[in-house]
């Protein structure tokens, strides 16, 4: 009985083991094939164009919501001790620092990367892949790179649009619903936000767009056994995106806390 | 010339291949035919550097291309075209996308020069101006035909068909035959036809070689392996429902 249950963590710690080192080969593979050329631009202008506008719509939405609904939850507390002014720089502080980056990466793996599993498993399954390796073409050169770039770059502009209409949000709650005078909410805004509350939230969105890409990628070319292997590496691919992308923000939170306090 | 020595694979431990040999001339046509699930496709798979073999060797004008670095089996793909079983046409490109996409990716040829080229491997497969449909618009046979077409356009010294014939209608196929006989006449390009097509197959090769469990049991020109005293190589060309193949299976 306790042999089985050896036998059973053993192949789930060597199943991790060969998941992080395909990923950790796949990004190292990547990173050294966006520095050779040729240099694609218009498949990396494709791509940020499918990922970036693409994405607009429901970033727009979720960041407009969660500025109401936050506004609202900050404000229930600073009614109680009298200091409503203070909803704008909390809301402002959370959503360019923690919110607005965890919440856009989190849409982004959710719509892009799931898209980008599925259509590279399918790919997998019908053996372009292996037809693009017959014309000499490198599968992750013609089709990672692009991803990636796009992803890391999309990603940071992505979260710095969402914290503005985060902000707006919060702001047509605060001034229409709690009486606040518009300019007395914007100068409280931007009074507490310094750049570098600006900076750290965008720095590791760059890192967020690259988990999601190389995860999503990594699922994709490793789909086996048909639809039902797309499904499940789509799945898997969301859901292993969610967890790094929390831990990574966590990581960097900790770092950022530690080292420029 | 291609020549194949003692090559071994092993898929998700499945031995699929267990050390082939086979040489093929250059210039010449060679059929490889065995039942369904018995290896061929991975075979072609290794010559073409997709697959790595586990064991063996694969020289390609005296070349081993098990021993290529990146760089170099790129430059021995271009001069391989190989047409998959299932086409494996990019679906995100239209058809003159695909059939051009060897030139379009490696070659700095002029747009016109491009669709030209485009044009005119189409029209040798009989599918001349359907270069703006989507590969999901076209029928089974047509997706064959357009990767025979895309394998065409770079090309190749040698070509790979994999059962280029099957699902086509009697006269598409015949005409495919055609092509491939005409490519081998006129300009000499050495070919590797996995066919289930045994009527096709006497038709078009130079040898034809059986793979049975992993091996080639029987190679030989198509009036030899038509009069073959090998059990096993007589009941496959001859499709008959009892023989060795289907006594071993008993057993087993
Ligand atoms: N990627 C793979 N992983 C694991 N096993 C595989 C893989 N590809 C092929 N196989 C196995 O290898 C064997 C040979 O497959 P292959 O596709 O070469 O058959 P085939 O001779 O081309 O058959 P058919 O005539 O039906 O096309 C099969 O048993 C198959 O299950
Ligand atoms: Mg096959």
């Amino acid at each position: 009985m306790f042999d089985n249950l050896f036998i059973i963590i053993g192949r789930h710690v060597i199943s991790f083991l060969y998941f992080v080192g395909g990923l950790a080969n796949l990004t190292i593979k990547t990173i050294q094939l966006s520095f050779s050329p040729p240099y694609r631009k218009d498949r990396i202008f494709e791509q940020a164009k499918k990922t970036g506008l693409g994405s607009l719509p429901l970033v727009s939405l979720i960041a407009l919501f969660i500025g109401f609904i936050f506004a609202l939850q900050t404000a229930y507390f600073m009614q109680r001790i009298g200091s409503e002014l203070y909803i704008a720089s909390l809301v402002a502080l959370s959503i360019v620092r923690e919110l607005g980056p965890v919440i856009t990466a989190l849409v982004v793996a959710g719509r892009v990367g799931a898209a980008i599993t599925a259509e590279l498993g399918s790919m997998q399954v019908t053996e372009q892949v292996d037809a693009l390796e017959t014309f000499a073409t490198n599968p992750v050169k013609y089709l990672v790179v692009p991803r990636f770039l796009a992803l890391s770059l999309m990603l940071p502009i992505l979260t710095l649009y969402a914290d503005a209409i985060g902000i707006f949000g919060s702001y047509l709650i605060c001034v229409f619903r709690l009486g606040i005078s518009s300019s007395m909410y914007l100068r409280v805004t931007f009074e507490s936000l310094w750049y570098k509350d600006i900076f750290t939230g965008l720095f590791k969105t760059i890192f967020f767009g690259m988990i999601i890409a190389i995860i999503s990628c990594y699922e994709g070319f490793n789909v086996k056994g048909g639809a039902e292997g797309v499904g499940r590496a789509t799945t898997r691919s969301v859901v292993f995106s969610f967890i790094m992308i929390i831990v990574a923000d966590c990581i960097f939170t900790a770092l950022f806390y530690f080292i420029f306090p | 010339m291609i020549e194949i020595s003692g090559l071994e694979k092993n898929l998700s431990g499945n031995m699929v291949l267990r050390g082939v040999s086979l040489k093929i001339e250059k210039g010449s046509t060679c059929v490889i035919i065995g039942r369904s699930g018995c290896g061929k496709s991975v075979l072609l798979k290794h010559i073409v550097g997709i697959l790595k073999p586990d064991k063996g060797r694969i020289l390609i004008d005296g070349k081993d291309i098990t021993l290529l670095n990146e760089r170099d089996l790129d430059v021995l793909r271009l001069k391989i075209g190989l047409v998959f079983q299932g086409g494996a046409l990019f679906d995100s490109m239209n058809v003159g996308e695909n059939v051009g996409f060897g030139l379009i990716e490696h070659d700095r040829i002029p747009q016109v020069e491009i669709s030209n080229r485009v044009e005119e491997s189409l029209s040798m497969v009989g599918l001349s101006g359907i270069s703006n449909l989507m590969p999901a618009d076209l029928s089974g046979g047509m997706k064959k035909r357009v990767a025979l077409a895309r394998a065409l356009c770079i090309k190749p010294e040698i070509i790979l068909y994999d059962e280029p014939t099957t699902g086509l209608d009697p006269i598409s196929a015949d005409s495919i035959n055609e092509l491939i006989k005409n490519l081998h006449d006129r300009i000499n390009i050495t070919s590797i036809v996995v066919t289930h097509d045994m009527r096709s197959a006497y038709k078009i090769s130079d040898k034809i070689a059986m793979l049975y469990q992993g091996k080639i049991i029987a190679e030989g020109a198509p009036e030899e392996i038509q009069v073959t005293k090998d059990l096993v190589v007589h009941q496959f060309i001859n499709g008959l429902a009892h023989g060795p193949i289907t006594e071993k299976l008993r057993l087993l």
